[in-house]
């Protein structure tokens, strides 16, 4: 499904990723961890398609297709999905019009009708039990004023409604209790299928409890340098990553 | 011969021509005299230093219109909330239209001022507010002289009118190119409550220079909530004076949706007189090409324990020029004071401008007073996120442009006339997303 190669990237100039190797099939999980400043949020950004990052060689492709010089929502119509680690606050804007906008635009790019409003009303229904969203909180201003949890659990009601072929969560177990982290893994685990791949970028073991990865791979200075299964992630957790590093140096 | 030559000699003609025993003759004769002395503002006066009125003043404008003009209500239904029960007061080229209109003297009196002016029995209320809270500059002073028509209302104490009042202003182009004076005075009493939505409207592409005053007054605890709808073309201009004066615990509002015509000044004025009054003052400006809207605010606060709030957001396209000139004015008295002012401003447009000018004139030492200004382009990270949902450039800048200006409108106290300010929003930015407005 999706297929990086030699990735290097970088902002103003300055390196962040430095040579990523990444290979994704359908169905599988794959956990990104490594500590602060190893490059993690950027390359979420990078494969979203943000334009502040410039791609300096390498190849990003989703399923046999290069995707590297396409705009972020051409990206999103062939499928991918980055849940924000720090979502944006829209206000003026209701959860519900956000939604059935990105729906309808996504849909007009596969020269398809909108949706059929009853349509749209029970799919935006199902998802946000799903997500143990109320009915109020949907005409609310996009993120204004939501808790982290509100907000993580607001991206995730987004990924369900978008129902993407890659999902990218950016650090969702950020900010959230251990109900809203549970909430949201088993949000995430009921939209895992045989067709779709889902990357888990995070600092902490914790969330790879509840949507368990079937690799790990550790981010250091914008390189892949180890991977394994997730039991790297514990060992991750009792021993940190300065045991890596020494094993990178050596 | 120049405009204000043309005006100070029509003058004389119309003051033959108007009944003697009027109660403001006295106050006419030394408008005039102020207009005559002073003249049109330049921009050498600090208050008009971005707004200039030459290119306007060029025109060969009649001062009254030769003939009566009709119009038909089919033409003209859209420019009204035709959606729900309104009273009606409606002028077409500066004379009244009992045909459009829908008045009433029932416990109230929602008519016109050349019958107030004219009938012995308003003759006191005349004397105690008419030209009262207005300023004598010489625009306001110029529209005093030719004070004849425009709206009269008077709501008692404890009333609370049942329907907003709608006062529309057509103007034909029956003539080549058209100046008018119309003249509102509106007394909310103690403890009434009135909605009122203000429009001037052009049905041709001749040019209309409208100098406009309005002065309300309200009284304790009185609520008035007052809607400009400025959606004019191209070749309509508006120059717009409103004085509010506020009585203890009274409660006002105007919000002024600038969208459309050449150029736009708003002078818009509060007094606080007594304690707890509030005043909130809210904007939305989308204008492109040559417009230019001018909004010149004042909030003097006179009285201890107010408040005020100024919410003006600004969308600027092409060559639009814009000016913020906002002023609180604090005296000595008004301690316990809470202002704020806020103008925010998107540039679409290299050659589009604003002049954002907060001043804030504080003498009172116990006061919460703040003000905020930006001026900018959208948000880039809003940007990448609406686009990451797979909405395209131009909409995603549609939308936060549409989420922008559409946060002013949650004041808005009249559904029917919220979802049409809504729409026209939408419409203005070009919002043609799946979208329940």
């Amino acid at each position: 499904m999706l297929k990086i190669k030699n990735l290097h990237a970088s902002v103003e100039d300055k390196d962040i990723l430095k040579g990523i190797n990444l290979t994704i099939n359908p169905g599988e999980v794959h956990a990104i961890m490594g500590p602060n400043g190893s490059g993690k949020s950027t390359f979420a950004s990078v494969i979203a398609g943000k334009d502040e990052f410039e791609v300096t060689s390498g190849d990003i492709l989703l399923n046999g297709e290069d995707i590297k010089e396409l705009d972020p929502e051409e990206r999103a119509h062939k499928g991918v999905f980055l849940s924000f680690q720090y979502p944006v606050e829209i206000p003026g804007v209701s959860v519900t019009n956000f939604i059935k906008t990105a729906i309808n635009e996504t849909r007009k790019s596969k020269g398809l009708e909108d949706m059929p409003a009853a349509e749209m009303l029970k799919k935006i229904k199902e998802k946000a039990e799903l997500l143990e969203i109320d009915r109020k909180f949907l005409s609310r201003s996009l993120n204004e004023g939501f808790s982290g949890g509100e907000k993580k659990r607001n991206e995730i009601f987004q990924m369900a409604m978008m129902e993407p072929k890659l999902a990218i969560l950016d650090e969702t177990d950020s900010g959230l209790d251990i109900d809203a982290l549970k909430i949201v893994a088993n949000g995430v685990n009921k939209l895992r299928n045989a067709e779709n791949a889902i990357i888990v970028i995070t600092h902490y073991q914790r969330l790879l409890d509840y949507i368990v990865p079937d690799y790990v791979h550790v981010l250091l200075d914008g390189k892949i340098v180890k991977s394994g299964t997730k039991e790297l992630a514990y060992e991750l957790e009792e021993r940190g990553y300065d045991w890596i590093k020494e094993e990178v140096k050596a | 011969m120049s405009l204000k030559e043309k005006l100070i000699s029509s003058y004389l003609a119309f003051e033959d021509y108007l009944e003697d025993d009027s109660p403001i003759h006295d106050l006419r004769n030394k408008a005039i005299k102020t207009f005559e002395d002073s003249g049109f503002p330049t921009k050498k006066e600090e208050n008009w230093k971005y707004t200039s009125l030459n290119s306007l003043l060029k025109e060969d404008f009649s001062v009254f219109p030769k003939k009566e003009a009709a119009v038909e209500f089919k033409d003209v239904k859209k420019y009204f909330l035709h959606d729900i029960d309104t009273y009606k007061i409606v002028f077409v080229d500066g004379l009244y239209s009992s045909f459009l209109s829908t008045t009433t003297h029932d416990g109230m009196d929602i008519c016109l001022l050349s019958a107030a002016l004219s009938k012995e029995k308003y003759k006191s209320v005349i004397e105690a507010y008419f030209n009262k809270a207005a300023k004598e500059d010489s625009l306001t002073s110029l529209n005093t002289a030719f004070a004849k028509e425009g709206a009269y209302i008077y709501i008692p104490k404890h009333k609370e009118v049942e329907k907003p009042v709608e006062i529309i202003n057509f103007y034909t182009g029956s003539e080549a190119a058209l100046m008018l004076q119309p003249r509102n005075l509106i007394i909310v009493a103690e403890n009434a409550h009135i909605q009122i939505i203000e429009r001037h409207q052009s049905l041709s592409e001749n040019a209309v220079l409208t100098n406009a005053v309005t002065e309300i007054f309200a009284e304790k605890r009185a609520f008035v909530d007052y809607y400009k709808i400025q959606n004019d073309l191209p070749s309509a201009s508006l120059i717009d004076s409103t004085y509010i004066k506020q009585e203890r615990e009274s409660v006002c509002s105007v919000h002024t949706f600038s969208f459309g015509g050449k150029l736009t000044r708003n002078n818009l004025n509060f007094y606080q007189h007594s304690e707890h009054c509030n005043s909130i003052l809210k904007g939305v400006t989308i204008i492109e090409e040559k417009q230019h809207v001018d909004h010149n605010t004042l909030v003097h606060h006179i009285a201890p324990n107010c408040e005020s709030h100024q919410d003006y957001k600004g969308i600027y396209d092409d060559s639009a020029t814009g000016v913020f000139n906002g002023k609180i004015l604090v005296e000595r008295e008004a301690q316990k004071l809470d202002a704020f002012q806020q103008n925010n401003n998107i540039l679409i447009s290299d050659k589009a401008t604003i002049n954002s000018k907060p001043q804030l004139e504080i003498f009172a030492d116990d006061v919460k007073c703040s003000h905020g200004c930006t001026i900018g382009q959208l948000d880039d990270e809003a940007m990448f996120y609406l686009r990451s949902r797979g909405i395209g450039e131009k909409e995603a800048r549609a939308l936060l442009m549409y989420a922008f200006a559409n946060n002013v409108l949650e004041s808005v106290k009249i559904p029917e006339l919220k979802q049409r300010i809504n729409k026209l929003i939408a419409r203005k930015i070009g919002v043609s997303l799946g979208f329940d407005v």
